[in-house]
């Protein structure tokens, strides 16, 4: 490099080596790296570079390899493992960005460069770049998918707060709460909204809510659940965009509702919740409902109930007057109801109830006499068929008939038994035979018992 | 009654309001219904004046099973 050497800019420590025939000094390579390192140290202690990232590469370790370069340079940065974590957004190839840091040199390969300790995209601040890094991965992954977005129930009775019982927030809620409709069982877990630890405590606590609401008997179980924090600058609400929290509010089968800070700020947690209240008063009044307009709803649904019933009896009423007017029955007028007046509507219809039942009493009971004046008439039919044919019977079963048909009857005499033994006479003994017409007297002249 | 929701009291009002608005109902059961109503309207009525808040804090115990402990409020208006 001959042309370095004749730099306006070039260190003192270079013209010396300019004269190489006699030298004052020669170094060894550890000795003038040493020295370089020192130069570079003290003099870009505390720098910032601004440039674009290339080359970048991940070690398994965490530390961070890539270039920052510009239409004519390239300067090699490192990001070590142990500083990788403050950098909140994600570093690509092609990002333009500002990196502060120091200068030194890695003495076992003789390169310097950029040891960074700080990062910041172009343009705006890290933080909103990580925000929006955050919020194009969870969108590409449909967290805030409004199909997945759960109903808000209606008047729920149980209600899980996570945030802090040290802020504003549950100040707020509670004295929305005061105010409103007092029917309803608020829980809370207490977290840290801000600072180390808050992000996972936050996204424990939602988990937590939901693993205490499985163990709960269908009936008493949390129907919604309010995640959030009062006011307070950018950083301060940090943890509610952070990733952990987003993923707790997805999987929480609660519907959540995010109250984070003021009406102006949005935050992750507002992008995934079911519901975004622009603050935790928001919040509880969405849920927790005005006593007013609970007392409008009641009134106006009791008025219409009275209606609804009142135009009900007054069909019931028509019809029972249409029936005694049928029923030649003039009752109508006593049918009468005053609605204004239900305790009475209420006896007079019981009692006018059995009107309906005794016409269909009688209906029954005509039909019944009719049913049993065609069986009776079938019955005498029947028995009247059966005496004809008794008679009958009788008249062939007549000992008179049987004369007819030439046969007698022989009767000792004077006893007049019927003879029905010839071995019971004797000869000479009279006998009266009776024929068909008429009688004989015959004197037995000889008995032949062996016929 | 005494045990049910407001919630689900107010739900049950609506639904007889609509079954009595419907009016396929025999008299029996419109009266049985209204009176129903009145009841609940009755039940409503009350629990809008005289329902005291709950207000609990969730935390886990040592043998880390959840509890639920009664808020103390004069810490929350500090």
């Amino acid at each position: 490099m001959p042309n370095r050497a004749a730099s306006k800019n070039e260190p003192d420590l270079f013209k010396n080596s300019a004269s190489l025939e006699k030298p004052a000094h020669i170094y060894t390579v550890s000795q003038i790296t040493q020295d370089i390192k020192l130069i570079l140290e003290n003099t870009f202690a505390q720098i910032w570079v601004e440039g674009e990232v290339s080359g970048l590469n991940r070690i398994p370790t965490g530390t961070l390899f890539f270039n920052l370069k510009d239409s004519a340079s390239l300067l090699k940065c490192v990001i070590f493992f142990s500083v990788a974590p403050n950098i909140k957004f994600e570093l690509k190839d092609g990002m333009q960005v500002v990196c502060g840091g120091r200068v030194s040199v890695y003495e076992k390969d003789g390169k310097y460069q950029l040891y960074v300790q700080s990062v910041e995209p172009k343009g705006m601040g890290s933080l909103q770049l990580a925000l929006e890094q955050l919020k194009q991965k969870l969108e590409k992954e449909g967290l805030f998918s409004p199909a997945h977005k759960k109903p808000i129930p209606y008047l729920p009775a149980r209600i899980g707060v996570v945030t802090s019982l040290q802020g504003a927030a549950i100040k707020d809620i509670l004295k929305v709460l005061d105010r409103r409709f007092k029917e309803v069982h608020i829980m809370i877990s207490s977290v840290r909204v801000q600072g180390e630890g808050a992000k996972e405590e936050i996204a424990q606590a939602i988990e937590d809510f939901n693993v205490f609401n499985q163990g709960l008997p269908a009936g008493q179980r949390i129907e919604v659940m309010i995640v959030g924090r009062g006011g307070g600058s950018t950083e301060d609400l940090w943890a509610f965009n952070e990733e952990i929290v987003a993923r707790a509010i997805y999987k929480s089968k609660i519907p959540v509702i995010s109250a984070v800070g003021h009406e102006r700020d949005w935050s992750i947690s507002d992008l995934v919740a079911d519901l975004r209240a622009p603050t935790p008063s928001v919040a509880a009044e969405l849920v927790i409902p005005k006593k007013e307009d609970l007392e409008d709803k009641l009134t106006s649904l009791t008025r219409d109930l009275r209606r609804s019933f009142e135009e009900l009896a007054w069909d019931f009423q028509e019809r029972l007057d249409g029936l005694a007017h049928r029923l030649g029955l003039s009752m109508g007028h006593t049918l009468k109801l005053n609605f204004n007046q239900f305790e009475g509507a209420i006896k007079k219809l019981k009692l006018l109830n059995p009107a309906a039942l005794i016409r269909s009493h009688q209906e029954k009971i005509a039909g019944l006499a009719k049913a049993m004046r065609v069986r009776l008439s079938h019955f005498l039919e029947l028995r009247e068929s059966f005496f004809a044919k008794a008679v009958e019977k009788l008249a062939n079963l007549s000992p008179l008939n049987i004369l007819s048909r030439g046969y007698s009857i022989a009767f000792a005499m004077p006893e007049g038994k019927i003879i029905k033994d010839a071995a019971l006479l004797k000869a000479g003994e009279m006998i009266k035979t009776k024929l068909h017409k008429g009688e004989v007297l015959s004197q037995v002249r000889e008995v032949k018992t062996d016929g | 009654m005494a045990e049910i929701k407001f919630e689900e009291a107010l739900k049950k009002l609506e639904k007889i309001v609509e079954d009595l608005e419907g009016g396929d109902l025999s008299l029996d059961e419109a009266l049985k219904k209204y009176q129903e109503g009145i009841e609940l309207s009755k039940v409503c009525a009350q629990r809008l004046e005289n329902t005291k808040k709950k207000i609990d804090v969730l935390v886990k115990n040592k043998k880390g099973e959840f509890e639920l402990r009664p808020l103390d409020e004069a810490k929350i208006e500090e």
